[in-house]
């Protein structure tokens, strides 16, 4: 199905990656204006508390502090920080400040200060005193706890979606097809697993910061590193009731998001300021806020029971869920769903399949969007359990997972059944290459000659270990972007769009694909994205949605630019437009031509004397997913549990690779943050509820000296829907790490470490249990 | 307190607080390729080299460079371009925000290593932390770079 492209699908330099390296200012920090107010923020140092009593009068009198922020005289006005689309499929369950805080770190006031010592000193002269409350700090007795995280009024939800505060449930999900229990108990081997996943911090390196002013109209400007721009835009709008065009939101580049920069942190905070004072302001958390007091992944503790025939025939799937979404509910039901809705369709050949379970509040720092999304968590459970039934069935993991698992032209049920919130959208599998990623990658790893184990020492065994997983490729008709693309005289391209490039490399492939369908170059396209004054709207950078969704917005847009300029040539020519040929440089028809160049200088300054303007936008109406199948070669030491990985082998289809190097960067980056969290990330906290992880030097992120050999290879695939053949690549990396070390650790020393993340401890533990028993 | 030194070989007087660290001190001062990505001397991305040394310019106190030579990325601005070229070919450079961090380590490994072995690079590198690309793109950018710029 290869189709041959020039810009597309080869390589292509990052539009960016020149100037950031050579430290020009283009990150948010350097865009505050000169002059701006400092703002720090006072967090709670109790995991559950009221506000009794908050004194402000010390702090205001302080000499250079402008302004200070309570819940006291700031609007009251539930909203949710999670940025998504309308109408918001997260509880409605936040106010910007509040009388309660729910965690150690939670909001409590905000000064506004001249410098940064001021406004640290500010704080120290706030006098809060609180009623302290019987927190919850273990999500298993969350539910109906007599401890309500939410007793509040004037919290909501959108829709039903199981948000029962009272009893600390944010959301709630149940969905059946077939009869679960029946078809189980006709089953010749059922297996049942549970297992737990840990908090990960998101811990991109540049920190959470955003900077307002008001502008020569006096509107409301905030540059701001986000993933979502348009949506902060309107949740703003709504929260601080102010008329959307008096807010102007702009994204400079991003300096890494994975899902943490989706919701809100400062905006609210430097909008209040700059509105109440006229000054300029910013806020730029420290490392510490950005650990203990933004958002984490969603810890969950998940059951699946899989039954099968002797033959291997997976028959059906029971899977339960429980999440701990901390003292917020932001993204609960949605990366709840995402358990069930982007693991199980793996195993599409059941006749039964059924998910459910609850979400529920707890005094942690609040869980949020993080890239995966609900999908490693389902993916580690689900495909540790492969291999429990592969092992009973004595069968070969990858024969079993090549048995069962979905291929090309093929659906499942669940796709019509769940969506992100809400009813999800029937589609077939038009591009599947499964099969192949799961041979492949079975050849690269050398798994005939590796599995299931090797001595190769004393004390060291080599084993190798294997998952599948897929994705999405945006939520279909709920995620829209949009492009607007200008000829300039001169002869080159204006590129207006919405998709929010946070570091992943969308302005580059945004041009790839407007370049390859206009004939032309990538330096003849000037883009600009992520400006709510500039750029047309698009929901963000979230849900794999960006290559997909966006791309098929700019190339819908250059297609339409490309018949208009044919149609303007046409004209200049005095022929007919459908005896025009265009080569990206030059209209001929006949004996007559005209150059680009000659034709955009002649648009604008001789005649018609007029810009060529098309715009254009996309919604999905499928969101095919990304397949991948995953390979790890570990070397386990049998004396420490200590283990490395030695290889690891990524087989990937997701349509064409628009840029074959920033789509395995996209891989291998996710790979990497899923073996951090897989074998060293976890958010821990003392019995008081406060953060211990809360630095670099406490959370350990993968080193350069943790990665061994990556191999990373993508399947010839062309996706029927996508731009020239692509599905979304962003998230897919991230899916199989926890379960690919978890089946080759035990393949080499057969014990099955079932909660994240996988370390030597436990290892050896396991190990002397299983010698004691 | 008056601090002089020499910033990319131009010697330059800023006003500072004697307990000011160098990285503020110079975002402050308009050098704002300067990334602090932690704060806590634990990622890299503020790299600087003080008299050809590379430093965490969040955890060097501003006044302990007083007559010092301190490079920063604006110092090695045709090395960084060429760096990049490796990075695009690699595909090593996603958000960048350690980019600069990786500019000034390697310019310091090249001045320190002529034929640096794999665990060598990896070694003097494993201080700059990248959350984005998984470090094998960056590596062999790194390497290339090396092998050919010598």
């Amino acid at each position: 199905m290869s189709k041959k492209f020039k810009v597309v699908n080869n390589k292509t330099h990052s539009v960016d990656g020149h100037a950031e390296m050579m430290g020009r200012a283009v990150y948010t920090q350097d865009y505050e204006a000169p002059g701006s107010l400092v703002l720090k923020m006072l967090r709670s140092p109790h995991p559950f508390a009221r506000i009794k009593n908050i004194d402000t009068s010390k702090a205001e009198s302080l000499n250079g502090v402008k302004c200070v922020l309570t819940y006291k005289n700031v609007p009251h006005v539930a909203f949710s920080r999670a940025g998504q689309g309308a109408p918001q499929p997260s509880p409605i369950d936040k106010f910007i400040l509040d009388e309660y805080v729910r965690f150690v770190g939670d909001e409590v006031a905000v000064v506004a200060a001249i410098n940064e010592k001021i406004a640290e000193d500010a704080l120290k002269l706030i006098q809060v005193e609180y009623e302290v409350l019987e927190p919850v700090l273990d999500y298993k007795t969350a539910y109906k706890n007599k401890s309500v995280i939410h007793p509040e009024s004037g919290i909501s939800q959108a829709f039903e979606m199981g948000f029962r505060p009272k009893d600390n449930v944010a959301a709630s999900y149940e969905m059946e097809v077939g009869n679960v229990e029946k078809e189980l108990e006709k089953c010749d081997v059922v297996i049942e697993h549970t297992a737990e996943t840990q908090a990960q911090a998101h811990a991109m390196l540049e920190p959470h910061c955003s900077n307002a002013r008001l502008d020569e109209h006096n509107r409301l400007v905030i540059y701001t590193s986000t993933q979502t721009p348009f949506h902060i835009r309107r949740i703003m709008a709504q929260t601080l009731g102010m008329p959307l065009s008096q807010i102007r939101i702009v994204k400079p580049r991003v300096g890494g998001g994975f899902g943490g920069k989706q919701q809100f942190h400062c905006e609210m905070f430097v909008a209040l300021v700059t509105l109440r004072t006229g000054l300029p302001s910013k806020m730029v958390y420290t490392r510490e806020e950005v650990f203990a007091s933004s958002y984490t992944r969603h810890p969950m503790c998940i059951t699946m029971k899989i039954g099968a025939d002797k033959d291997g025939t997976i028959k059906a799937i029971d899977c339960h869920a429980l999440s701990d979404t901390g003292a917020y509910g932001e993204h609960a039901l949605t990366v709840f769903m995402i358990v069930g809705s982007k693991v199980l369709p793996l195993y599409n050949k059941v006749n039964a399949v059924r998910f459910g379970g609850r979400v529920l509040y707890t005094n942690h720092v609040p869980a949020g969007a993080y890239r995966g999304y609900g999908a490693i968590q389902g993916n580690y459970v689900l495909e540790s359990a492969i291999d429990i039934l592969a092992e009973k069935l004595h069968m070969d993991p990858v024969e079993l997972r090549k048995k069962n698992s979905m291929k090309e032209k093929e659906t499942s049920p669940i796709f019509e059944i769940m969506g992100e919130g809400t009813k999800g959208t029937a589609m077939i599998m038009e591009s599947c290459k499964l099969p192949y990623c799961i041979e492949r990658g079975a050849e690269l790893i050398d798994w005939k000659n590796k599995y299931p184990r090797k001595e190769v020492g004393p004390h060291k065994v080599r084993s190798v270990g294997c998952a599948i997983a897929m994705q999405g490729s945006g939520i279909p008709f709920s995620d829209m972007g949009s492009c607007a693309i200008t000829l300039q005289d001169g002869g080159f391209y204006m590129v207006r769009c919405g998709a929010t490039d946070i570091g992943q490399g969308s302005d580059t492939l945004i041009s790839q694909i407007v370049a390859e369908e206009l004939m032309t170059t990538v330096d003849k396209i000037v883009i600009y994205s992520s400006d709510t004054d500039l750029a047309p709207f698009d929901v963000g950078a979230y849900a794999s949605s960006t290559t997909y969704i966006s791309g098929n917005a700019a190339w819908k847009t250059a297609i339409k630019m490309r018949e208009r300029l044919i149609s303007e040539a046409a004209t200049m020519l005095g022929v007919k437009e459908n005896t025009v040929e265009f080569d990206g440089k030059k209209f001929v028809s006949g004996e007559k031509e005209i150059s680009l160049f000659d034709l955009s200088n002649k648009l604008i300054y001789s005649a018609p004397q007029h810009q060529v303007a098309v715009t254009e936008s996309y919604i999905g109406h499928v969101s095919p997913p990304p397949f991948m199948a995953a390979y790890a070669e570990v070397e386990v030491d049998t004396e420490t549990g200590e283990y490395e990985v030695i290889e690891y082998v990524s087989v990937v289809d997701c349509g064409t690779t628009i840029n074959p190097m920033l789509a395995k960067g996209q891989v291998e980056g996710g790979i990497v943050q899923g073996f951090g969290m897989a074998s060293k990330e976890a958010v821990l906290y003392n019995k008081n509820g406060q953060m211990l992880s809360n630095s670099f030097l406490y959370y350990h992120v993968p080193t350069t000296k943790d990665i061994h050999k990556l191999t990373t290879e993508f399947a010839d695939s062309y996706e029927p829907t996508g731009p020239f053949g692509a599905k979304s690549v962003g998230e897919i990396g991230i899916d199989t790490p926890p379960a690919v070390i978890c089946n080759a650790i035990y393949n080499a020393v057969g014990v099955r470490i079932n909660s994240l993340p996988i370390t030597p401890e436990k290892i050896l533990k396991a190990m002397k249990e299983k010698e004691n028993r | 307190m008056k601090l002089r030194f020499y910033l990319n070989n131009v010697e330059v007087e800023y006003e500072i607080q004697p307990d000011e660290y160098l990285a503020q001190v110079l975002r402050r001062n308009g050098v704002l390729s300067i990334r602090i990505g932690c704060d806590e001397s634990a990622c890299g991305s503020c790299t600087v080299l003080v008299d050809d040394k590379p430093v965490l310019s969040c955890g060097l106190l501003a006044a302990k460079v007083e007559g010092k030579h301190v490079t920063t990325v604006e110092g090695i601005q045709e090395e960084a371009n060429r760096l990049a070229d490796y990075f695009g070919d690699e595909g090593a450079d996603q958000c960048s925000f350690c980019s600069v961090g990786f500019a000034l380590i390697v310019h310091a490994l090249r001045k320190e290593y002529k034929n640096p072995t794999d665990e060598q690079i990896k070694d003097y590198i494993v201080g700059n932390i990248c959350r984005c690309t998984g470090y094998q793109s960056q590596f062999k950018a790194i390497k290339a770079y090396l092998k050919e710029a010598k």
